[in-house]
């Protein structure tokens, strides 16, 4: 296949998106039960790529496949390219075998990111479910390195049980502190949980943020994300205030091959973020 | 004790009565308690009779369901604003899952016989208080049926049976995501 110029937001261009940058696992950390994040860092590039907060990239399983992962972590620290990854396939479980010192390959970054910049002024509504949260993370970081840009800024998280909520000290850690809400919720727990049981959308109810000044940007299943959407058009968010993350099955990541086409849109290239309004129409088309 | 005046300017604060009438709101204070609940405490008992419901003011209560040789389900809880308990509106006027107190909980407690003789004297006041009851019956149940989909489940739990199957197995990429394939 020909070679594809491939134009980062800011103006960087990779120079062939279809070949994978050797990367060395440095670190592996099990965040829940199949659920695991990869510390990587660049062989090719001593300073690594950089990302914007939502963009992912094609993690290359050496003689097993290629995987489309969202970045999960500091998008100001390139050098330590962090990827959660939940092992459900035959790559990922490949990828959950690797140890420190390992190898593989990585092309990307690709897609569109979070509007961190159309946020500054608004507050800024972040909606996960799940493993949901991981793509939300660098968004979350880089807000929180320029917390006096945004104004009001509300975490809402659910997962299934207390046991899977990912990402669990550094939820409290922001809980902890004084210029921001998190709130999360729980399907299903037993009497010792103290936290809040009920689906994720019930925390968009809670005030915190004024909708008409509101950025939202959501992250988690589809299901989730419809009915999310529903509750803050409820509350007075429209549906061009709303960014929302899809998934679909990725393969070249360059919109070519049309694996991930979304109706007139390739995912790969035209998202993984969507603005709402771009997509409102397809989005309960239950054929794409 | 709280005064009639009292209790109608509680009700009057409370989200799901804050737009009502102040003719059904007075209706309704007659019918009303303050109550205090420690940590641990029961508001409501599966089984007991349905005479009461409560307005939440303050604090968190788990809407639970036991089950003999495990430990209770907590199914969802409730946080100030919300209501709790709805058999009081259906025979045969039984609860229908315990409700216990997280921490401290101050609450309304709205005699249910009481507020339902009112409803049938006056029907305005049966409409109005059952159009409301009707819409938080409609969110529980929505939000119980997404729970019930189990959203954030292993995919390979809920795979498509070989029939639905899509083109791509399941461990083919899948998520320009957290989840690989």
């Amino acid at each position: 296949m020909p070679s594809v110029p491939h134009t980062l937001p800011w103006g960087h261009a990779i120079v062939d998106p279809m070949t994978p940058a050797r990367y060395r696992v440095e670190s592996i950390r099990s965040e829940l039960t199949g659920v695991f994040t990869l510390g990587l860092s660049p062989l090719d590039e001593p300073c690594g790529i950089g990302f914007a907060p939502g963009q992912f990239n094609m993690l290359y399983q050496f003689g097993v496949g290629e995987v489309p992962i969202s970045v999960s972590g500091d998008p100001d620290r390139p050098e330590q390219l962090l990827h959660t990854i939940r092992a459900v396939g035959s790559v990922t479980n490949a990828l959950q075998r690797l140890s420190p010192g390992g190898m593989l390959g990585v092309r990307g970054p690709f897609g569109t990111s979070w509007p961190t910049t159309p946020a500054e002024g608004a507050d800024l509504v972040i909606l996960a479910g799940g493993i949901g949260l991981a793509p939300l993370r660098p968004l979350i970081y880089r807000v929180l390195a320029n917390r006096s840009r945004y104004g009001a800024v509300c975490i809402f998280y659910g997962a299934r049980t207390p046991d899977d909520i990912l990402y669990r000290n550094e939820l409290e850690q922001w809980r902890g502190r004084f210029d921001m809400t998190v709130e999360v919720t729980v399907d299903r727990a037993g009497p010792d949980w103290m936290g809040r049981v009920g689906v994720v959308t019930k925390l968009l109810s809670a005030k915190g943020f004024s909708p008409p000044d509101t950025i939202a940007c959501l992250c988690g299943p589809e299901i989730m994300m419809r009915y999310a959407v529903q509750a803050l058009h409820e509350q007075g968010v429209g549906e061009r205030q709303i960014y929302v993350s899809l998934e679909r099955n990725m393969k070249c990541a360059v919109g070519l091959c049309g694996h991930c086409q979304f109706g007139a849109s390739f995912v790969c290239k035209d998202g993984p973020v969507f603005r709402f309004d771009a997509i409102a129409e397809r989005f309960n088309i239950r054929e794409i | 004790m709280a005064t009639i005046e009292g209790l109608d300017r509680m009700l009057a604060g409370h989200p799901f009565f804050e737009d009502m009438s102040e003719r059904a709101r007075g209706l309704i204070a007659g019918c009303a308690a303050n109550r205090v609940f420690h940590r641990g405490e029961h508001l409501l008992r599966e089984g007991d009779p349905a005479d009461v419901f409560y307005l939440l003011r303050h604090g968190s209560v788990a809407i639970e369901l036991h089950a003999p040789g495990r430990s209770a389900l907590v199914l969802e809880t409730l946080r100030d604003g919300e209501v709790i308990g709805w058999s009081w509106l259906v025979p045969p006027y039984r609860t229908q899952f315990d409700a216990r107190a997280i921490g401290l909980v101050r609450a309304l407690s709205i005699n249910g016989k009481c507020l339902r003789d009112k409803c049938a004297e006056d029907s305005s006041l049966g409409y109005e208080f059952l159009s409301r009851f009707a819409r938080l019956l409609a969110e529980r149940l929505t939000a119980t049926r997404l729970q019930l989909l189990d959203l954030y489940g292993h995919p390979s739990d809920y795979a498509a049976r070989p029939a639905e199957r899509p083109l791509e197995a399941p461990t083919s990429p899948a998520k320009p995501g957290p989840s690989g394939p």
